[in-house]
């Protein structure tokens, strides 16, 4: 017997598993909306809900078939760009316990290109958002999805994870101290405006850049933004001039195609009299050409490469995610815990409503053959009738839902099930001259 | 006395060098610290040396193979010790003391016997022209070896390996300084032992310049530094291209400083 026929599954690529190149083409460039829309058709899919990051695309879902309901999403999701064939050796899956842990680590930020980097949780909570918008989420994803966020939240206060957060713009500052020596006196440039590249900007001036000028497709943005860093705002058509005043130059715009190639750094190197630049491209898919790397004194990072500099100090939080996997260790036990009297919970139901029934039928019996009854009767006589029943059905039910009983749920539930017949009889719908002789 | 004062010298360096490589690999700050104490204390012990043999020798004592490879040494650590105290380069030492450690054995190993002066060389300009000329080689090599650095975290950073040298060496911009501060030393010295030795030259021979394979290679060395002096002014050539052609320069240069006495004859070539 099934108790909870269905299963929580997450099935999805990181920056572990698949190469940039791959994740660019996968990253939901138009917003959570289509691709949201074509799960909400797929019939194998009950509750779903959908994170595209640049580091990262994963679906996790409740549903009766995993496999199905995997070789549905692989098939229609990214259906044109890429085939279900080409994905299928990048892609994990996670089933149940493994999935709940797999979703805590993501929201903590434990299983990011940079451990302890704060974006992805905000980033979870917006595609939580959408899908919960587009209907996706159920009794349990919500629940999943909340805990997972207050899990993040417990592993920031209680671990150093955060604290030591190294990013993206921390391993940024890293590399341009080896690059320029000292960061003070030099200026950045920040084409596009996402958080990230915010985040890297505020990185940078904290260790000595001199001034930040922002690019951005919308001036009225890249205006408020310059505002914040107290620096200037200029449009993206003037990006070639910027090349020669500035030094550090971080890219995050969502431009599908390249915005700046080898020929227009090079040109601009001659001018800047071979002053070193630095750029970090940020941005799925790629803003920056990667053959600009080969200039002499241009270095072109993008983000699997960052990860190469954050792993050089990776021993001290190592330490930290050990405790912050204790953590999670011990949330998705309490999930499971709450998912198991999930699965009790319809028995539960099924046992008061055949109660009631019982209550109704016997009531009316009993109404009849006194023959006329006033209404005050009536009622003490349904009171009397409940309040048997509820004391009948006391133990039933604080046996299903005692926690740490010696026997396993599944089996009190089978035990429960198998006295009353619930499965022999359709729950809702009892017939009367079946249910007197129980 | 100056034989023994080039053994202890030659110990200490040993030492140094010894401390420069174990704070290479431990990257304790202790331990730096001592090995810059030791290379300081070497090299004050060294100048004694020079100086002592001056005395013992009754001329400047950059006559023969042994005293012009130790000059050259000192030389290295004038031009580094320059260096060091105005700017932060790490393990700079570390190369450095490695390569004046080898200069030194080899002094050791060479004659060192006190040759009294040919009635050539009995002149006042030795002292200049030979300390001037060395001197310049000296930070000519700091600006190789820098070269050789740069290009090898230059190529860290450029193919994103980052092994046993990205943390160990200092930055890019530190190391174009180097290259920058050896050259904007170096250069004007050489020009002035140039100048020297052509105005010996004319009072010892009668004329200013002779042609003489040495003349003739440590001109081509000028001409090099030159030019990349020129590019590093003019049109910004910095970085990779300065770093192999400061290597390349350096090759020649070590030519024309040992090379062509082996090979040519002339009259510098009596003493390498």
């Amino acid at each position: 017997m099934a108790i909870f026929p269905e299963t929580i599954a997450l099935i999805g690529v990181n920056h572990k598993t698949a190469p940039l190149e791959l994740r660019e083409r996968l990253a939901c460039s138009a917003g959570y909306e289509p691709p949201l829309a074509a799960l909400s058709s797929l019939s194998s899919l009950r509750e779903y809900y959908l994170l595209s990051t640049c580091n990262r695309v994963e679906i996790a879902f409740v549903s009766a078939g995993v496999q199905r309901a995997r070789t549905d999403i692989l098939s229609t999701l990214f259906a044109p760009g890429v085939t279900a064939k080409e994905l299928e050796p990048h892609v994990y899956q996670y089933e149940q316990e493994a999935a709940i842990e797999h979703l805590f680590q993501v929201a903590a930020s434990l299983d990011s290109m940079v451990v302890g980097e704060a974006q992805i949780l905000g980033q979870m909570k917006d595609a939580y958002r959408a899908a919960a918008k587009a209907g996706g989420t159920g009794l349990i994803l919500n629940r999943l999805l909340h805990k997972s966020f207050s899990v993040a939240k417990r592993v920031r206060t209680e671990t150093r994870i955060g604290a030591s957060a190294v990013s993206i713009s921390y391993a940024a500052v890293e590399l341009g101290r080896k690059i320029f020596g000292d960061l003070a006196g030099k200026r950045a440039l920040l084409i596009g405006a996402g958080e990230m590249a915010e985040l890297a900007a505020e990185h940078l001036l904290n260790n000595g850049v001199a001034s930040v000028v922002v690019a951005n497709r919308t001036l009225e943005r890249a205006v408020n933004l310059a505002r914040r860093f107290k620096g200037t705002a200029v449009s993206l058509a003037e990006l070639q001039e910027q090349l020669r005043h500035v030094d550090v130059i971080i890219s995050s715009t969502g431009a599908t195609e390249l915005i700046l190639r080898k020929e227009d750094v090079r040109s601009v190197m001659r001018s800047r009299r071979n002053r070193p630049l630095f750029f970090i491209d940020i941005a799925v898919p790629r803003d920056l050409d990667p053959a600009i790397n080969e200039l002499d004194n241009v270095y072109l990072y993008d983000i699997d490469d960052l990860q190469n500099v954050v792993e050089l100090n990776r021993a001290d939080r190592d330490r930290e995610a050990v405790k912050a996997g204790r953590i999670i260790s011990e949330e998705v036990l309490k999930f499971e815990r709450w998912l198991e009297n999930m699965a009790s919970t319809p028995t539960i139901i099924q046992l008061r409503g055949l109660m009631e029934n019982i209550v109704r039928v016997e009531v009316e019996k009993t109404a009849g053959r006194i023959g006329a009854v006033g209404e005050a009767q009536q009622e003490a006589l349904e009171k009397m009738a409940q309040a048997i029943a509820g004391k009948m059905l006391y133990h039933p039910l604080q046996y299903l839902k005692a926690e740490n009983h010696c026997v396993d749920l599944e089996e009190r539930i089978h035990t429960v099930r198998s006295i009353f017949e619930l499965d022999d009889t359709p729950p809702a719908a009892a017939q009367p001259g079946e249910n007197s002789h129980a | 006395m100056s034989f023994l004062l080039f053994q202890t010298s030659l110990a200490l360096y040993l030492l140094a060098t010894a401390a420069y490589l174990v704070f290479f690999f431990s990257e304790k700050a202790q331990i730096r610290k001592n090995a810059r104490l030791l290379f300081v204390l070497a090299f004050a012990l060294h100048s004694v040396t020079i100086i002592v043999r001056y005395f013992e020798a009754g001329h400047t004592p950059i006559t023969t193979r042994h005293e012009t490879i130790s000059f050259f040494a000192w030389s290295l650590g004038c031009g580094y010790l320059s260096f060091c105290w105005r700017y932060e380069v790490k393990n700079l030492g570390a190369f450095v003391s490695l390569l004046v450690l080898t200069l030194m054995t080899m002094a050791a190993f060479a004659s060192r016997e006190i040759v009294s002066l040919s009635p050539l060389l009995q002149s006042g300009w030795l002292p200049a022209h030979a300390s001037l000329s060395i001197l310049a080689y000296g930070f000519f090599a700091l600006a190789g070896i820098g070269g050789l650095m740069y290009l090898l975290q230059e190529r860290t950073i450029k193919r994103k390996r980052f092994g046993l040298f990205y943390s160990r060496l200092p930055s890019l911009e530190t190391l174009d300084k180097l290259n920058h501060h050896c050259l904007s030393v170096g250069f004007p010295l050489l020009t002035l032992g140039m100048i020297t030795g052509s105005l010996w030259a004319k009072q010892a021979l009668g004329s200013y310049w002779h042609w003489d394979p040495k003349e003739t290679w440590t001109l081509i060395t000028w001409l090099l530094y030159a030019g990349l002096i020129h590019q590093r002014f003019t049109v910004g050539w910095r970085g990779r291209q300065a770093a192999w052609l400061s290597i390349a320069a350096l090759v020649v240069a070590l030519f024309t400083y040992w090379g062509v006495s082996v090979f040519f004859a002339g009259y510098h070539g009596n003493f390498s």
